[in-house]
């Protein structure tokens, strides 16, 4: 039996009236690709961030990395890494400023910080962008560098907030090949994405609706179960019942 | 009847360092839904500003409804739509609000204009009274779109109003642009969603400030060149990294549940290396390639053009 590195039972949010996640239940295997998925406002954001500690939960429980979200928070914080498309890298920094800060921030000592800023840039091909800012590179590359960055303290499991928005179809995969390198070296992936295809590369996907999981399941099972030929059908058939107006 | 004309657009930034538009031309028929499909920092959001008046090209010509952009440009302004990539209502006005605001600037009302608009604003009807920052993405889109439609325009821009909108938002913004398109509304959009193109009666895929190819979505996944596959066995991964480096393979890459494989030689030998390779479950077939593929073949050539440049 391999190792659960996520466990949630009965997982809630409440912002007074309104129940953001209602009662998730489910747990994440480490070296899973564990897709997220669920339409605009149904409550995929809000459960990231209770998981990342960055939200106190209403009731339930949760364990992230063997720690509980509610009483070691400092410790799932030092055993994870967190991208979105929102926020990452500092633009105002350059690229091997970028690795160096967030190597500090992980705890990550000197010596290992100048061996991993060597080791990333070579990785990515950056060696004529290492000392340009960051807001200079193509919106593809910063998504690649910010997820080395996320993974930088090689934690156990790292969270993607719809990290490939807007770039090109070939742009997209290069980062999946990242994202299967990291799971393959063992370490989990929780990932979002309004790209459905994507959900076919996980190797369990979530669907949730009006803040309840829906549906949790290989890709292949689902298909089956809602008879569909694609993850994008069943998130349709799933999802266009919801009430919640997004 | 062409609606939009473009004939050698150029457009640089940052004292000519940065190339956004390359020489540009096309043209978008009188009613048509045009697609301008391609990845973000290709150049679609300078042609859209241009075109709108908002940005003057460095050289070329371009017209809208018959009118130039940069001599008439008055008369485009009032004959236009568009939907900027960033959320650009007033944030601390409510629904009705922004959109009584946007009908008074075009000297008319919501009433004189509701019907192109009723099938859109019912949904946001209930919300009528919430400020438009407080609105949910999808609901944002939904007003953008009726603000920018309010004065009843000949021609509509739209630069990215799908991004980061979830399926379903998407599917049904795509059934209300067809349903202004029967309104003789000329529609110019712009996605990084491949799977869009084929709801435009024609695409251009764009790159680097270059359009890599214009036609209708059938025209253009018949001009792509090769047999394409579709594989798969019980491990993806390995799957891929094998097909890597086969001496057949023209190009490989995840699709969905499948790998997409273009391959010289025969499809025998490809089968017969990846049995040995231990593959279980192997599917192997002969699939359609879809605008993605196009493009992402198109991508190969560019690159591979760029690499000998650079050689």
């Amino acid at each position: 039996m391999s190792e659960t590195v996520i466990k949630t039972d009965k997982l809630t949010k409440r912002f007074g009236d309104f129940v953001a996640v209602d009662e998730i239940t489910f747990e994440v295997s480490k070296g899973e690709i564990f897709g997220f998925l669920g339409a605009n406002g149904a409550g995929k954001t809000t459960a990231m961030r209770m998981l990342c500690c960055l939200s106190v939960p209403t009731s339930g429980q949760a364990t992230v990395a063997g720690y509980n979200v509610y009483k070691q928070p400092d410790e799932v914080k030092k055993n994870i890494g967190y991208m979105s498309q929102k926020f990452s890298l500092y633009d105002d920094l350059t690229v091997k400023e970028n690795i160096m800060f967030y190597g500090g921030i992980y705890g990550l000592p000197t010596k290992v910080i100048k061996d991993k800023t060597e080791e990333l840039i070579d990785k990515l091909g950056l060696h004529n962008e290492a000392d340009k800012l960051v807001q200079s590179l193509p919106l593809g590359w910063k998504q690649k560098l910010s997820f080395s960055v996320a993974i930088v303290h090689q934690p156990k499991i790292v969270f993607l907030d719809e990290p490939t928005g807007g770039v090109d179809p070939s742009m997209r995969r290069q980062f999946w090949d990242l994202i299967y390198e990291a799971a393959h070296n063992g370490i989990t992936i929780f990932v979002s994405t309004h790209y459905l295809d994507e959900a076919e590369y996980c190797n369990r996907v979530s669907i949730m609706v009006d803040g309840k999981i829906k549906a949790l399941d290989t890709p292949e099972q689902l298909r089956k179960t809602y008879r569909a030929s694609s993850i994008e059908e069943v998130f349709y058939k799933l999802a266009k019942g919801a009430l919640r107006a997004e | 009847m062409e609606t939009i004309t473009l004939q050698h657009i150029t457009k640089t930034y940052n004292k000519k360092t940065v190339l956004a538009v390359d020489d540009i031309s096309f043209a978008v028929n009188k009613g048509e839904i045009f697609g301008l499909i391609g990845p973000d920092g290709a150049g679609k959001s300078s042609i859209f500003r241009i075109l709108t008046t908002l940005l003057l090209p460095d050289s070329g010509t371009a017209t809208v409804a018959g009118l130039d952009v940069v001599k008439d440009f008055k008369a485009i302004r009032g004959i236009v739509g568009y939907m900027p990539g960033r959320f650009s209502l007033y944030q601390d006005l409510t629904v009705e609000e922004n959109l009584s605001f946007f009908a008074t600037v075009f000297n008319t009302s919501i009433a004189e204009n509701y019907e192109l608009i009723k099938d859109i604003y019912v949904q946001l009807e209930p919300f009528k009274d919430r400020r438009a920052g407080k609105l949910s993405g999808g609901m944002k889109q939904k007003l953008a779109l009726c603000c920018a439609l309010i004065h009843k325009p000949e021609v509509l821009f739209l630069d990215e109003p799908t991004t980061g909108v979830d399926v379903i938002s998407r599917k049904e913004f795509w059934d209300m642009l067809k349903r202004l398109k029967e309104q003789g509304i000329t529609i110019l959009v712009s996605t990084s969603y491949m799977d869009e193109a084929t709801l435009c009666d024609r695409i251009g895929l764009i790159l680097n400030g270059k359009l890599l190819s214009v036609a209708s979505p059938a025209d253009t996944i018949k001009a792509y060149p090769e047999q394409l596959f579709a594989v798969k066995s019980t491990s993806i991964y390995n799957l891929l990294l094998d097909l890597r480096v086969y001496a057949g393979t023209i190009n490989c890459y995840t699709f969905g549940e499948y790998l997409h494989l273009s391959i010289k030689g025969k499809e025998e030998d490809a089968v017969q290396y990846l049995k040995d390779k231990g593959h279980k479950e192997l599917r192997f077939k002969k699939i359609e390639p879809t605008v993605e593929d196009c493009f992402i073949n198109l991508l190969k050539i560019e690159n591979e053009r760029d690499s000998h440049k650079d050689g």
